[in-house]
Order: C-alpha cells, then sequence, then structure tokens
C-alpha cells in the first residue's frame, strides 16, 4: 500500500452533510471487477448533466479552480451507508489524498486507510472557517503532516489534529494490513486448535 | 463483574492483542457476495496468498441477478461477469456458492439465518454493511470493505478497535399496527443517522423481546443507517426455537446444550454501556421518511418540517435540498403525498412474516389506477417457496401487484428494475437516498402494511386504521 507522510495541494469544498456513499459513486459502477478506474465516476450523479457527460456548472467541485485539488472539505458524517470500498477507491482515482470533515462513517474511514488516503477530523468551527477560507481564496492549499499531525495554511496559520497511533504508523509506513496479521499466524492457529479441542 | 453481549463475544474471539496495534479478532462466519469480493480474490492471487479456512466461508450471488425469469441469460455483460467470477473464485478457494440457480439461493442476510449458518455468540462479517441483521440472533455482525474481506479470506481474522457499547430500551408493549421498522426509523429519528457511529447497539426492552425474530433481523439491519456498525438483541428461547433443525448447525451437539450453550450469550443483567437510550414503544406511530437520509423520518401523522422552525444552519441546508430532491413542500402532511410506484423487498423487509402482514392488508383490493408498478419481491427461494404454499402470491396478483423472485432488486437498483426520475415510491428497504433506487427517484421508507395500504390508496394512509377484508 503506498505510504502518506506529508502532503501540500488544492482544496476543493463539498458542502454537504451525511453524503453517502451511493453519492460518491452510484451502484451501477459496481459492476466492474477492477480495483482502479474508478476516477471519472466520482459523485456521477451531481457532477454530471442528465447525459452523465457534461458536467454540472452547479456543482461546485466542477469550478475550473478545483480541478487539480486533492484535499477534500467536507461536513459531517461522510461516507455513510454502503460499505463499498468503490466510494475510497473513486476518491483515491480522482486525485484525493486526504479529506477533512467533523466526522466520517465507520466503514467508510476504516476503508480509507486500507487504501492509503487520510480522512482528518476537525472540529466544526474549523471546518467552517477552512470553507470560508477555501472559496475566498482561489488556488487555496493546505499542507498535511501526518508526522507532526498538522495542517499548516497559506498564511503559516497551523491546525494540529488527532489520529490513533496504529492508524498513523500504518499510513506513515504504508504496511499492509494483511502482512501485518500473518505475523500473529502462530497465534490464530494456536486459537483454532484451542477451540476445536474444547468443542 | 456483569458483562454484557458484545463484551462476551469480544473476549471469546479475542487471538491475540499486540502492543501499540490493533486486536486481532477471530471470525467464524465470513459471507461473501458477487459485488465486493472479486477486488479481494484478485489481491490474494497477487500477493500469492490463499483462503485459510473456506470451510468458514459462504457465498451467494444476490445484487446483480434477475427477478424476472431465471432461465433467460444475465442480460448485462457486466453483471454477467461479475457473477461468473464469484463462481470461478469459489470453485477454484474452495468455497460453498448458492447461485442463482440453488433452491437455497436469496438475499444473504436472508439465507443466513434460515440455513441457520448464523448462530449466536458467532462473529460474522461480509462486504455488506447490512450485515448487521444477523445480530438479530445475539451474534457480533458487520459490513466490512473489500481489503478487509481480502484480509478475512487470507487470515480469517480482523484488526480491530474495541466499540463503544449503546443500550437502545425499547420499553412498552407494541402497539398494534406498530411494526419492527417502525421501531427503527423511530430509533433512527431519535438518535440521528450518526448517532451510532463507533457504538455497537444492543437492543432491549419489552418491545424487543416481543418481536418474531423476522422483526427482530429488521431491527438490527437498519443499525447502520443509525451509523452503528453492529447491532445486536440477545439470545433467548425465541432465538433458539427458530434456529431448531436448521441445516448447518453442529450435527453431533445435543440440541439441549446447544441452546443451553446459546443463551449462555445473552448480557448479564446489571452489566454496563458507554450510552444509554430509552423510547416507549407505545408513543411510536407508522413511520415515513419524507427525505434523503432515513433520519429523515416523522409518524403519518406528522408533516414535512418548516425550514423556518429548524435551528441549526447545517439542519436547515440538508432539509431544504432534501425537500426539494423529493419534490416536496415545506410542512406537507404525510397523508397528502401521493406515490406511483411500490417496492415491497430487500433484505430489510422481505421475509415471510413481512409478506404476510402485506398480503393481509392487500386482501380483497385492488392497486390504485394512479400506480405504475407495484413489485413483491421475496427474500429469499425458501420464503418465496412458503409464501407459494401459503397462497400468498395468489393475494398480491389478484390486487394487482407483480410477484417476483426472490433477491436485492429495487434496493439497490444493480438489476433491472428501477425507479425513473421523478418516480415516487413507497418502499420497505432500507435506504432513501438520492438515486439510491434509480437517479431522480424518490423513496419513502415505510413498514410492508403501510407499503402496501400507499399502493392500494395511491398516498399514504394510518395503517392503524385499515378496514382488513
Amino acid at each position: 500500500m503506498q505510504s502518506f507522510t506529508r502532503h501540500t495541494g488544492i482544496v476543493a469544498p463539498l458542502e454537504a452533510l451525511n453524503v453517502d456513499t451511493d453519492q460518491i459513486i452510484p451502484k451501477q459502477f459496481l459492476k466492474r471487477i477492477e480495483r482502479t478506474g474508478y476516477e471519472d465516476m466520482l459523485f456521477y450523479d451531481w457532477r454530471y448533466l442528465d447525459d452523465g457527460k457534461t458536467p454540472n456548472p452547479d456543482f461546485e467541485m466542477n469550478a475550473p479552480r478545483y480541478r487539480d485539488a486533492s484535499i477534500l472539505l467536507t461536513k459531517d458524517n461522510f461516507g455513510c451507508g454502503s460499505s463499498r470500498e468503490h466510494a475510497p477507491w473513486a476518491l483515491y482515482d480522482y486525485g484525493f489524498r486526504c479529506i477533512l470533515a467533523p466526522s466520517y462513517a465507520d466503514i467508510f474511514y476504516n476503508n480509507c486507510f486500507n487504501n492509503g488516503m487520510l480522512p482528518i477530523c476537525l472540529p466544526g468551527e474549523v471546518v467552517e472557517q477552512l470553507f470560508a477560507e477555501v472559496r475566498a481564496q482561489e488556488g487555496y492549499q493546505l499542507t498535511v503532516d501526518l508526522e507532526q499531525l498538522r495542517i499548516t495554511k497559506p498564511d503559516g496559520g497551523e491546525v494540529p489534529f488527532d489520529l490513533h497511533p496504529f492508524l498513523r504508523e500504518r499510513l506513515l509506513n504504508g504496511w499492509d494490513q494483511i502482512g501485518l496479521t500473518l505475523r500473529f499466524e502462530d497465534k490464530i492457529a494456536a486459537f483454532e486448535t484451542a477451540r476445536s479441542a474444547s468443542a | 463483574m456483569p458483562k454484557n453481549i458484545y463484551e462476551k463475544i469480544w473476549a471469546a474471539h479475542l487471538v491475540h492483542a499486540p502492543e501499540g496495534q490493533d486486536a486481532i479478532l477471530y471470525i467464524d462466519r465470513h459471507y461473501v457476495h458477487e459485488v465486493t469480493s472479486p477486488q479481494a480474490f484478485e489481491g490474494l492471487r497477487l500477493a500469492g496468498r490463499t483462503v485459510r479456512r473456506p470451510e468458514l466461508t459462504f457465498a451467494t450471488m444476490d445484487h446483480n441477478i434477475p427477478t424476472t425469469d431465471r432461465a433467460r441469460p444475465i442480460a448485462d455483460p457486466l453483471s454477467k461477469q461479475q457473477v461468473e467470477k464469484l463462481a470461478a473464485n469459489c470453485k477454484e478457494s474452495g468455497i460453498a456458492l448458492f447461485d442463482m440457480y440453488d433452491r437455497r439461493n436469496g438475499i444473504v442476510h436472508v439465507i443466513g439465518p434460515e440455513l441457520g449458518l448464523t448462530q449466536p455468540g458467532m462473529t460474522i462479517v461480509c462486504g455488506d454493511s447490512h450485515t448487521s441483521t444477523h445480530g438479530a440472533f445475539g451474534a457480533l455482525a458487520f459490513g466490512i470493505g473489500t481489503s478487509e474481506v481480502e484480509h478475512v479470506l487470507a487470515t480469517q481474522t480482523l484488526l480491530q478497535k474495541p466499540s463503544k457499547t449503546m443500550e437502545v430500551r425499547v420499553g412498552g408493549a407494541l402497539p398494534s399496527g406498530i411494526t419492527a421498522k417502525d421501531i427503527v426509523l423511530a430509533i433512527i429519528g431519535e438518535i440521528g443517522t450518526a448517532g451510532g457511529t463507533g457504538y455497537v447497539i444492543e437492543y432491549t426492552g419489552e418491545a424487543i423481546r416481543g418481536l418474531s425474530m423476522e422483526g427482530r433481523m429488521t431491527v438490527c439491519n437498519m443499525s447502520i443507517e443509525a451509523g452503528a456498525r453492529a447491532g445486536l438483541i440477545s439470545p433467548d428461547e425465541k432465538t433458539a426455537a427458530y434456529l431448531e433443525g436448521r441445516p448447518y448447525l453442529p450435527k453431533d451437539t445435543p440440541w439441549k446444550q446447544l441452546a443451553a450453550s446459546w443463551l449462555s450469550w445473552a448480557s448479564d443483567s446489571g452489566c454496563a454501556y458507554d450510552r444509554v437510550v430509552e423510547l416507549d414503544a407505545r408513543n411510536i406511530e407508522p413511520q415515513v421518511t419524507w427525505g434523503t437520509s432515513p433520519g429523515m423520518v416523522t409518524g403519518v401523522r406528522g408533516r414535512t418540517p418548516v425550514l423556518a422552525e429548524t435551528a441549526d444552519a447545517n439542519t436547515r441546508l440538508a432539509y431544504e435540498k432534501a425537500l426539494q430532491y423529493m419534490g416536496l413542500d415545506e410542512g406537507t402532511p404525510i397523508t397528502e403525498i401521493a406515490i406511483n410506484k411500490m417496492f415491497l423487498g430487500s433484505c430489510t423487509n422481505a421475509r415471510i412474516e413481512d409478506l404476510r402482514a402485506a398480503a393481509a392488508v392487500a386482501k380483497g383490493y385492488k392497486v390504485h389506477a394512479a400506480i405504475e408498478q407495484a413489485l413483491v419481491v421475496p427474500g429469499s427461494q425458501h420464503v418465496k417457496e412458503q409464501a407459494e404454499a401459503e397462497g400468498l402470491d395468489k393475494v398480491f396478483r389478484e390486487a394487482g401487484f407483480e410477484w417476483r423472485e426472490a433477491g436485492c432488486s429495487m434496493r439497490l437498483a444493480m438489476n433491472e428494475d428501477r425507479l425513473n426520475p421523478g418516480d415516487r415510491c413507497a418502499s420497505t428497504s432500507n435506504r432513501n437516498f438520492e438515486g439510491r433506487q434509480g437517479k431522480g427517484g424518490r423513496t419513502h421508507l415505510v413498514s410492508p402494511g403501510m407499503a402496501v395500504a400507499a399502493a392500494i390508496k395511491g398516498r399514504f394512509v394510518d395503517i392503524r386504521e385499515w378496514e382488513y377484508k
């Protein structure tokens, strides 16, 4: 898995509460059997007009100033609903490496870490402030430093954030979860043996 | 110290808790379906890994399969490819598959309990958020992503942090006309769609005890819509009675011993939870969602919200967008909302009890002239056969409903059943998100009886006043 240490990028705003994974990637794209190639399907129903290809001018992220965005700024309970990992795949394929929001749905949050993407929880008022700053300044960029658990604004202002130490360690090193677990294969085998003996 | 059921199951499945790392939790059952598994099998192959315990994994095809004639090939080449891929992966790995021609086929969350694969005290996972359904049996069951599916295939374990626990106690006896669906929608209305985030919910109280196993599955199914990964109910005599004689129970353990060991998983009296929420069943009305999130819900006697009365700015914006998408004015009485489609099915409400309740409402009536489509999709082949044996299919057909093959159908709109833009559907499914049942389609979540009554009257009506024929 790709590691994540430090990332600088343009921030795109997505002003909506409870964005569910059906909105992140609609179900008709879940028929594919590949793990990549989902970039054009991200936010499909919002991003395009009814013909499915003309960009919707009312969808804020379509504005040219956000074209190269790699940090997504959004609101509470992002990624709720279906467990589909296609949601983080689509965000990643589009170019997002980091998400900023007050809260996330559990399954989506886990799925991000399994794909080298960093979802950061920030207090609601910090998120509101960031929305204002992003809209006020074209080309607004943030630097996210996972080592230091710190976000740096264009004016040099800093925003600290929290992350579970194990999740931080995993992303910093790009560790493969299965590889981590298989270091304890003897424990799994012992557990299975003990169980079949007591059954 | 008294323990709750979550703490008991966690302790019994803890393989190892390495310093500074998530705990390794053993998984007893892994259900696999065609949509979220192909990339996991591919990942295993690329890494040169194999399935550790294929005999603990069971696969079904449910999302992509047609609910019309199964003798015809699947029309969509991508759906077909996904279904074929699952068959090939199962064959290669030695995993049992209930394919679309198998009599045991059905929605994974319907057939797991039917076959007795789901048992109290187990840990159960599936690449599907509605895996929480199996919690009705006192199992710790939750949805996982595809990377985690791969992890379970390779190691038969998952890396997990302990969850917080929430007791949702629904006191009082359930009034007539009120169902499990109304209970769970009322709970979501109470705690919000993120109220359960980070928690495992245990549902307790007189109203929950009074539910059948089918009703309990409906409640646990929608735990994820309250943000909780898992929701469970302590096993009791009803749990044991439901499971008796099911084909996948351990054959060499005497029944009494099996039932006693199941009951031992129930939460101890006096156990503690991180949070407790109480509801009184006697205050619950038939529920109808009006918006684009399951938390946007009210009683059938209620109205859509008035924006000026909504204090929080973010909530007001969300309500405004939802009303616009749903094509509804502020303050509209629910009983004035007219529908043109109806869907009865999904892993929330497609079990035999749901079909019986709905058929009782439909009996002697006709679907309203304004209804363009009214679909009834049983949750499994088994449910379909049973319903046909009881003549329920006939009741539905005579009333003008379409009687279909088993599957997920319109719940996820991945097969050929879906809504068109502007369609308004009374649905027994679990999600009313924008576009969930088809782009531009408007979904109102209700109980089976409420859905059928709406199809007959052409608008929502209070099921408590229904004249049964």
